[in-house]
């Protein structure tokens, strides 16, 4: 009798495990699960925001195979995150050794200051940036001429090499110091006796970095490669707030979720802006997927 | 090393240090000295130090973009949004940390999956949805997925796990205490301090998101800050004073916010991190 009641008593308490869950996944369905899907229904259909949604089969599919705007916006929003990446978690392993095996004063107020600019609206990042060098007369052009960097000021934003590697340097600015972070997280978890034993062996402090740290953290650097590859080939806000949001000059800041939100929103073709997403989702899938794999493959071999 | 080559050695990365610093700081900075200069001034020379045009430079941006209605509707969605993400948060981690039930480990998985979702790809099923529900111009499309923030859930969970012990829950349930109430009377005030910790970013984030504003929101009076400043050039300034005064504005808050918090902020930003 009484094992019947405390059974009985799981029971309804699992029930109330559902009743704590349900918010989540009723917001969740709502808005996020059924965007996905209707955006994956309208890649097959044309519709232009107000009449009714005709269905055009895998047309858009066929379209967008052969737009060679989309295969440039793939490769901008590659490049850019390529550019910024590399340096980024360059700058990041460098910085995390240094707070990490020197005594270094007001390490905390760097390692802060670095964070600040994530923290920034990006929107503001994009028009700051924008104003700092757009025209002869920009405070750029000012400083770099009055320091004898340029015989004469320089029309930036008339040339595609610099405005895609702007958008590089300020993704790099805005996460080496989130990265920074995060690298210093992981290696707080490696137990630092193995430093004390690899110290004793005669290994010197960067020997000790590369060989030991590094791949102790491999874990914290996989989350942040896949994390900023998922977020960087997503990149909008700062080059659609740097220059005109078309992507110029001549379209080379012009990323897939612009390309995408101008298809949608500027020129209303719902439809093949859906189908510009689901490529693009692909494509993320698949570098998440190369990326993860590369990373553990590398593990293997290392052990 | 010789005691010579070791100082030389930290003097290199004292001064690699400040560069960087240099980079981080000095664009905030000329945004603030540009903020107080004319127009004219900006254009003609490289201002360096405070200038006196500040209060003419806040009223040119005044007479052409409302700021401060920006300001109050970005607060609003923001405020919002970062007390459902806390409350539903715990709310939902609570569930997961302290129940057994069907199919726990798959619905687990669901939240910790949703994080992965590339949220870009699907505004446009995100649009027809507010289209239909009748929300366009209105602020429940950014304010209710707060109900549905799996980074909260995903770190609550580990608190809750950690900090609440079940003989605690058990104890009230024998008390006769109810399930609803043991949550808000019992769970959620032990892991307030945890919530807050959460709050910040959620806060952040919403603060600065604009491609979702910049699509369900045309009309002027309800844009939100980000999609104020992003329209500022051209649409409504030629006045550079003016426009580098927006961005202050902008930009401001969070640092001061940061100034404060920051403590916080980078000791929150690793738990969940690192493991």
């Amino acid at each position: 009798m009484r094992q019947r009641k405390g059974r009985r008593h799981t029971v309804s308490k699992s029930r109330y495990g559902y009743f704590f869950i349900a918010p989540f996944f009723i917001v969740f369905a709502i808005f996020s699960l059924y965007p996905i899907l209707y955006t994956i229904f309208l890649s097959f259909q044309s519709w232009d925001g107000l009449g009714l949604v005709n269905s055009v089969g895998v047309k858009n599919y066929e379209r967008l195979l052969k737009d060679e705007v989309f295969y440039q916006s793939l490769w901008n929003t590659f490049r850019m995150w390529m550019m910024n990446f590399i340096p980024q978690i360059l700058t990041a392993l460098v910085l995390s050794a240094v707070f990490t095996f020197h005594r270094i004063r007001g390490m905390r107020f760097f390692r802060a200051a670095f964070y600040l600019p994530n923290l920034i609206t990006a929107a503001s990042v994009g028009l700051l940036f924008n104003l700092l060098f757009d025209g002869d007369k920009s405070a750029m052009n000012h400083i770099l001429t009055k320091i004898g960097l340029l015989e004469e000021p320089f029309a930036f934003f008339n040339s595609t090499v610099f405005a895609s590697g702007l958008v590089s340097y300020i993704q790099w600015w805005m996460w080496f110091g989130y990265t920074t972070v995060i690298v210093m997280a992981g290696i707080t978890t490696v137990d630092s006796g193995i430093y004390d034993a690899a110290m004793v062996d005669g290994a010197t402090r960067t020997q000790t970095y590369v060989k030991i740290t590094l791949p102790m953290i491999r874990p914290t650097l996989i989350y942040l490669s896949i994390t900023s590859i998922i977020g960087g080939m997503q990149l909008f806000d700062v080059p659609a707030t740097l220059t005109n949001s078309l992507g110029d000059p001549r379209k080379s800041i012009l990323t897939t979720a612009m390309y995408l939100y101008n298809q949608g929103f500027r020129n209303h073709n719902y439809g093949y802006a859906s189908t510009v997403s689901a490529g693009l989702f692909v494509i993320i899938a698949i570098l998440s997927a190369l990326c993860m794999s590369a990373l553990q493959k590398k593990e293997r071999e290392g052990q | 090393m010789t005691k010579m080559s070791r100082r030389f050695f930290k003097g290199m990365i004292y001064a690699f240090l400040i560069f960087l610093l240099m980079l981080s700081v000095v664009p905030f900075y000329l945004v603030m000295i540009n903020a107080s200069h004319s127009s004219f001034d900006i254009v003609t020379k490289l201002n360096l130090w405070l200038g006196d045009a500040l209060a003419e430079n806040y009223r040119t941006m005044q007479t052409h973009v409302n700021i401060w209605r920006g300001f109050a509707n970005s607060l609003l969605i923001s405020a919002s949004y970062t007390l459902l993400t806390g409350y539903f948060g715990a709310f939902v981690a609570y569930g997961f940390a302290k129940f057994d039930f069907r199919g726990k480990k798959i619905l687990y998985g669901i939240v910790l999956a949703s994080m992965m979702i590339p949220s870009q790809v699907s505004i446009i099923g995100f649009y027809q949805l507010n289209l239909k529900l009748h929300l366009l111009n209105t602020y429940w499309p950014f304010i209710l997925p707060g109900i549905a923030s799996a980074s909260t859930v995903f770190f609550m969970r580990g608190i809750i796990t950690q900090s609440i012990p079940d003989s605690m829950i058990e104890a009230a349930r024998v008390e006769g205490c109810g399930e609803l109430r043991i949550f808000n009377r019992l769970v959620y005030p032990c892991v307030l301090p945890g919530i807050v910790t959460m709050c910040i970013f959620n806060f952040v984030a919403s603060w600065n998101s604009y491609i979702g504003p910049l699509i369900i929101v045309s009309d002027s009076r309800k844009y939100t800050m980000p999609v104020m400043i992003s329209m500022i050039k051209g649409l409504y300034l030629t006045n550079y004073g003016a426009m580098y005064l927006a961005i202050a504005i902008s930009v401001v808050p969070i640092i001061l916010v940061f100034c404060i918090l920051s403590k916080y902020i980078v000791n929150g930003m690793t738990v969940g991190a690192d493991k």
